[in-house]
């Protein structure tokens, strides 16, 4: 048995069954890391002798586990807080802070019996689409080590691809699981807004930020969303909902289902190869009994600029705490309190988070607030009656995540308008507060993968993750790795 | 809307961020790229459009008011660059 090719799924069975231990899983886990991290870059933090120890303390209770995943080996984005471990937001302002207490999410996993093998690189302060602005160095993509591995979530995407552990928990503010996912050929899930707990993950902007799985297939998706999801008191915008039994209700059957294409999401700007995947899988879907739908989704124009003015004037309000003096990094030779933010900000945050605090800074002060600021919130009150349209004609919507494949390393950099233009697809997304996956429906002639994303209404996580499973039931794109992932 | 070096000097300095001479005419060239793009919200009629901050009508979350334990001080304060037993230790800020 291949351990590093199976599912989450797979791998749980395996433990339970008493094929597998949870050390030996670990173990293999690790080795993949050992032989593969230097080139992807994908780990900030491996936590090898954690990870055993907790392997070692889990098996006694595997006859006992309720869960399906207990005692799978998965890594965390390091946005998200880990007691005792280094949580660096892949910023030097950070330093090696290693925060006192667990994210919600966190809590839930240990409860669950996962094994934890380390924090995961992706863009400082998750600013970035292709997981090359951090601290630590760019991540580099599995299917074609010259190119980026999307971002922000690109060590978790990059990760979960190689084999470097069997699921990632990622952060999702424009498409950061999502485009990642895509770029990586892994399944990525960003739930409703307020159905997983922020708690303890370091803020971005924290009306669009929102915690999710990436994985091998839709299946391990919603097992994981199952222990993610749920009412958190420690998070004031966490919602009631009827949680779990997404796994459970995975049917396959997609009879009946209304699947809009929205024309305005394949016009310009698509590449070719892109549009003729995502097309064909709207054929599959087809094929299996679902109604496939051309709808019009007349807001695409306004999209990108209101979620960069709102998220952006967040983080400018959000990142103020990073300052020298609670956490992390502190500059050296300043004479005044002033002189000591001054010196550690700029000295601490890199270019893309700087750019971000000023355009953020700009929107938000006096004189432009109205024009800018105001403006992004009326638009998102736009496209979120332009969602509540588009779910009156169809159940869910699927569009391309990127318009293209993965970039090369450094083209995205150099202009950062031409990277914010990439993330067209997914932050609408985030703006309506809906959930979206992200699953592989092909590849490019240059070998690299290709994503769908499938849209829903607010809680239709059950529906999307039922159509991405439906799919893959038909199709192997998921299942296909990347060469360097071969183990010797 | 015109970006130059004032401007950003302005906004660099609300946001406590020094930059340097060759990374402020950067700044600005992009910040102003990015701002014209942004113009382009100007073509949507939004007038009598309630702003909306939330996408879910949820308003004044209340919980009971329990004591629960707080975190440890020692714990939150071996987090920081200079703390010392008992506070976060910074230059002097009043004279």
């Amino acid at each position: 048995m291949e351990l590093t090719k199976l599912t989450a799924l797979e791998l749980g069975a395996a433990i339970k069954k008493g094929e597998v231990s949870v050390k030996e899983a670990a173990q293999a886990a690790l080795d993949a890391v050992a032989a593969q991290n230097k080139e992807l870059n994908a780990f900030i933090t491996v936590t090898s002798e954690r990870a055993l120890n907790r392997a070692e303390k889990l098996q006694a209770g595997v006859k006992d586990a309720e869960s399906p995943l207990y005692g799978v080996p998965m890594a965390i984005k390091d946005n998200i807080c880990t007691r005792g471990v280094k949580t660096s937001c892949a910023s030097k302002i950070l330093g090696d802070f290693a925060p006192p207490y667990d994210a919600s999410v966190v809590e839930r996993l240990a409860d669950m019996g996962a094994v934890s093998l380390g924090k995961l690189n992706m863009d400082e302060f998750a600013m970035g689409s292709t997981s090359e602005t951090s601290f630590y160095g760019p991540v580099r993509n599995p299917w074609d080590l010259e190119r980026a591995p999307g971002g922000s979530s690109g060590g978790a995407a990059a990760a979960v691809s190689a084999g470097l552990g069997w699921y990632a928990i990622g952060s999702d503010t424009g498409g950061s699981i999502r485009q990642p996912a895509s770029y990586c050929g892994v399944t990525g899930m960003k739930p409703t807004y307020g159905t997983v707990s922020r708690y303890g993950l370091i803020a971005y902007a924290s009306s669009l930020d929102q915690i999710g799985p990436l994985c091998r297939d839709a299946a391990d998706c919603a097992a994981i969303l199952d222990v993610l999801q749920g009412r958190d008191p420690k998070d004031g915008t966490s919602l009631d909902g009827q949680y779990g039994n997404l796994l459970g209700s995975l049917t396959g059957d997609v009879q009946g289902f209304k699947i809009g294409l929205p024309v305005d999401c394949y016009g310009d700007g698509l590449d070719g190869e892109v549009r003729a995947s995502v097309l064909a899988a709207a054929d599959v879907l087809r094929a299996r009994g679902a109604e496939v739908v051309e709808l019009s989704f007349p807001v695409m124009e306004y999209v990108v600029p209101a979620y960069y003015i709102i998220a952006a004037a967040e983080a400018s309000s959000n990142l103020s705490r990073f300052d020298g003096v609670k956490y992390g990094w502190r500059a050296e030779g300043y004479e005044s309190l002033d002189g000591l933010y001054r010196k550690t900000r700029t000295q601490g945050f890199g270019s893309e988070v700087k750019r971000r605090i000023l355009l953020g800074t700009f929107v938000l002060s006096s004189g432009y607030y109205d024009a800018y600021y105001r403006k992004a919130l009326q638009i998102k009150a736009v496209v979120k009656d332009a969602f509540d349209k588009a779910f009156h004609q169809c159940d869910m919507l699927l569009t391309p995540v990127a318009p293209a494949t993965a970039p090369k390393l450094g083209e995205s950099l150099s202009n950062p308008l031409q990277m914010y233009l990439s993330d067209v697809y997914t932050v609408p997304v985030n703006l309506a507060g809906l959930p979206g996956l992200s699953m592989p429906c092909g590849f490019d002639s240059k070998g690299l993968p290709i994503g769908a994303q499938l849209i829903g209404p607010h809680f239709g996580e059950g529906r999307l993750l039922n159509a991405a499973h439906a799919f893959q039931l038909d199709t192997d794109y998921h299942k296909r790795t990347p060469k360097g992932g071969d183990p010797a | 809307m015109t970006v130059n070096t004032e401007l950003v000097e302005y906004i660099s300095e609300l946001s406590r961020l020094e930059l340097q001479c060759g990374e402020k005419q950067d700044m600005t060239a992009q910040l102003e790229q990015i701002i014209a793009y942004m113009d382009v919200l100007n073509r949507l009629d939004t007038q009598g459009v309630e702003p909306m901050s939330h996408v879910f009508p949820v308003k004044n979350v209340l919980r009971e008011d329990d004591v629960v334990p707080s975190q440890d001080r020692a714990a939150l304060l071996a987090g920081a660059p200079v703390p010392d037993g008992e506070a976060f230790l910074v230059p002097k800020a009043v004279e």
